[in-house]
């Protein structure tokens, strides 16, 4: 065994030092300096006016991305596998997030649809979990990608055919995941409970889209790769290798085992879910805006910090638990450490939407994304200190640390995932959303029940951990006083499904043909205004 | 940043970089310590149970590690010592859990060790604490007429009996409480630098 440490950690250095070398070698060969006129990439290579850009209700702005000779980046068969995985994504939002809603419930209503086993709270989370992380986010997540890539690169998506085989393939996995899940078929670790054997051509179906994708990064016709570009690179190189080990049956065991479970379920949060969505707020904001990101070479720091530092927290689910000291202090200091890439975030992007208020108001995709934005800041604050020992005796194993990951996983990844939707679809299919009064109703029941939905299962929980502290309270109270506090994220959690129905109805409506296209005579008032908007 | 390759092979390196900090070298020192001489392998029965935890997602509101007393008054609730790497040298998937919406279950064959009170717990919470947000588990039993000979019957406050039958567990539910029963973790600690003292004084790990 100490060869094999040895071995193994003399590999480890081998690797870093020569990717060490390789950066320095990029660095000398200017390949690593950059401009701030860099940042306007996204701008050039659409031939598109910088000014505020809102495809989601004006018509004008509802037009394919082109090349300086009016060719579409997106042929038709690229533009079928990307709405396919958007309305995909969407049907799993719906289903995951009512599991997620009957789950919530049967926390206050305990003998509430208990007859057959497939409907327990155990199963109803797991599925819940699942749909929502590898349905929702990342099919979703994806969806974007196969636009965005092809676009910040100036060139078509390559193998298009191959994508839309894997994305049916993944979306057929997720599907039979999720009913294996009811069913009671599981590999019962949290993240991971889908079956290896499903997870098998899960993977068949990512590496159909990955690609695709990567291939499309190779053959870009831009010099300059957009900090969008770099978040989504890693992410594609990131998450396969974390999918495949994490899902190796057979070779982990006991409080081993659970290192391996959390290494990948935070890198599935860190290095999968965090690029998609910092990637897709660093186009979206400046785009929607039309201005370019604060600092692009503060860009740079972010994204190798986070790196290097998100990859390495993920032993701070099991502080004080069964595991090495040495292992979980490493998490903690990073986690801690998250606090570089998530402030250099934090100043290139808020600085640029909260300059520009007046389209914050104008535009409801870029508040989806704004606030987003704004909620990666606060769930990586947020998360830094519950990572401290002091703070996680109190939040670990309460509803306090559920909350925080919907503030993620929701407040930050699903608004801008709602927002690069708004944005994606109209210029895809060319036609505005039909019915705008529905992405009011969406944004509005989803902000204010989140915000409902976290308010109250953070207390609950902050409470619930302070009392199962306290030698002097017996344990039941701990869990007696979450009660009307499981109530209100029930009401919460209901405003939010409410709000993605209506988010449904409209991608319905969108993808069967309805929707002004930009022939389509705006109202003059309302054209006159946004022009006058514009810059 | 205007190279794929490297971008990609950076990428990849961080990874594998933090991949060793935080699986392979835990893992090499966990895996090379010897197994208590008190903890047993689970039986046929113990393990059938096991799978039923699984997969009705008990470990969704039970952990299985209990804390410190440093940290927390876990000791004081019955729900045993601090727990070491080795006391889950058999567990296949592990069950450490991340909520104590329920209380922690590492020990809880030794704080409950009544196989009658479990059935009855499972068939209804309520029926033992009124205020419990647990979930029934109708369906890992039986109503009948009548127990046959070999029937396991669950004994139940009048209220929760239904009227002329019996509730009698089905295997299901005796190869949970089976498991149940065999989480015992109150043999000597072994390996106690196998676990997270960073809260304990320096050198002290009870």
């Amino acid at each position: 065994m100490t060869f094999t440490i040895g071995t193994l950690v003399l590999v480890s250095f081998a690797v870093s030092l020569a990717a060490l070398v390789v950066l320095i070698w990029a660095i000398s060969k200017s390949q690593m300096r950059f401009t701030q006129e860099d940042a306007r990439t996204i701008f050039r290579v659409e031939q598109r006016d910088e000014g505020l850009d809102d495809p989601s209700v004006n018509a004008d702005d509802a037009t394919q991305p082109t090349d300086a000779g009016g060719h579409a980046y997106h042929s038709p068969e690229s533009r079928r596998v990307i709405l396919f995985m958007l309305g995909m994504a969407t049907l799993w939002l719906i289903v995951g997030s009512t599991f997620g809603l009957i789950a919530s419930l049967k926390l206050h209503l305990p003998d509430w649809l208990n007859g057959s086993a497939p409907l327990t709270f155990g199963r109803m989370r797991a599925m819940h979990l699942n749909l929502v992380i590898y349905g929702w986010s990342s099919v979703g997540g994806i969806g974007l990608a196969l636009w965005l890539l092809p676009t910040i690169f100036a060139t078509p998506l390559r193998f298009p055919k191959l994508a839309l085989a894997g994305g049916i393939i993944m979306n057929l996995a997720v599907a039979c995941g999720a009913a294996a899940i009811g069913m009671g078929w599981t590999d019962g670790l949290e993240w991971l409970e889908i079956p290896w054997q499903i997870d098998i051509a899960l993977a068949i179906g990512l590496f159909g889209l990955l690609i695709p994708l990567l291939n499309t990064a190779y053959h870009r016709e831009v010099h300059h790769i957009y900090v969008t570009g770099w978040y989504y690179l890693g992410a594609m190189i990131w998450f396969p290798i974390l999918f495949l080990v994490a899902n190796i049956p057979g070779i982990n065991v006991g409080a081993q085992q659970a290192t391996v479970n959390w290494w990948f379920a935070h890198n599935v949060l860190g290095l999968w879910l965090t690029p998609i969505g910092v990637g897709a707020a660093y186009y979206l904001l400046p785009r929607m805006i039309g201005k370019p990101i604060y600092s692009y070479r503060l860009s740079l720091l972010g994204f190798w910090a986070l790196a290097l530092f998100y990859s390495q927290v993920g032993i701070h689910h099991l502080i004080g638990g069964p595991v090495p000291t040495w292992v979980v202090t490493l998490s903690v200091v990073q986690s801690i450490m998250m606090f570089i890439p998530v402030i250099a975030v934090a100043i290139n992007q808020h600085t640029l939407w909260m300059s520009n208020l007046p389209a914050f108001r104008a535009s409801v995709p870029l508040r989806f994304v704004a606030i987003g934005a704004l909620m990666y800041t606060a769930a990586s604050f947020q998360g830094s200190l519950e990572a401290l020992r002091s703070v996680n005796s109190v939040t670990h194993f309460t509803h306090y640390t559920v909350a925080h990951a919907h503030l993620g996983a929701y407040g930050f990844v699903s608004l801008i995932l709602f927002g690069g939707f708004y944005y994606v679809v109209p210029r895809l299919v060319e036609r505005v959303w039909p019915m705008t009064m529905l992405i009011h109703v969406h944004f509005w029941t989803v902000v204010v029940g989140f915000a409902i939905y976290f308010v109250s299962l953070s207390i609950g929980g902050w409470l619930q951990g302070l009392a199962m502290l306290d030698p002097a309270r017996d344990w039941m109270e701990s869990m007696e006083l979450t009660k009307p506090y499981l109530i209100g994220r029930s009401i919460g959690g209901s405003l939010m499904v409410l709000g993605h129905v209506a988010f449904a109805i409209n991608v319905l409506a969108m993808l069967s043909g309805r929707g002004a296209a930009r022939v389509a005579v705006l109202d003059p008032t309302a054209a006159t205004a946004l022009a006058g908007g514009r810059k | 940043m205007n190279r794929f390759a490297p971008l990609l092979l950076l990428s990849a390196a961080i990874l594998a970089f933090a991949t060793v900090f935080l699986v392979i070298l835990p893992g090499a020192e966990i895996r090379t310590a010897d197994i208590p001489a008190g903890l047993q392998p689970y039986t046929e029965q113990e393990l059938r149970g096991r799978t039923e935890y699984v997969s009705l997602g008990c470990v969704y509101c039970h952990s299985q590690q209990p804390r410190a007393p440093e940290q927390g008054p876990d000791g004081a609730r019955g729900w045993g010592r601090p727990s070491t790497a080795s006391d889950y040298a058999y567990d296949r998937p592990h069950l450490l859990g991340t909520m104590r919406t329920g209380p922690a279950l590492l020990n809880i064959g030794a704080r409950m060790p009544s196989q009658a009170w479990h059935l009855t717990h499972l068939y209804q919470p309520r029926a033992i604490n009124p205020t419990s947000i647990m979930p029934n588990y109708p369906f890992l039993f039986d109503v009948k007429a009548q127990a046959n000979a070999g029937d396991v019957t669950v004994d139940l406050p009048p209220e929760e009996q239904p009227a002329g039958s019996v509730v009698v567990a089905r295997s299901e539910a005796l190869d949970l409480v089976a498991y149940l029963l065999s989480l015992d973790r109150t043999y000597p600690v072994a390996h106690p630098e196998l676990r997270d003292n960073g809260y304990a004084d320096k050198g002290a790990t009870q």
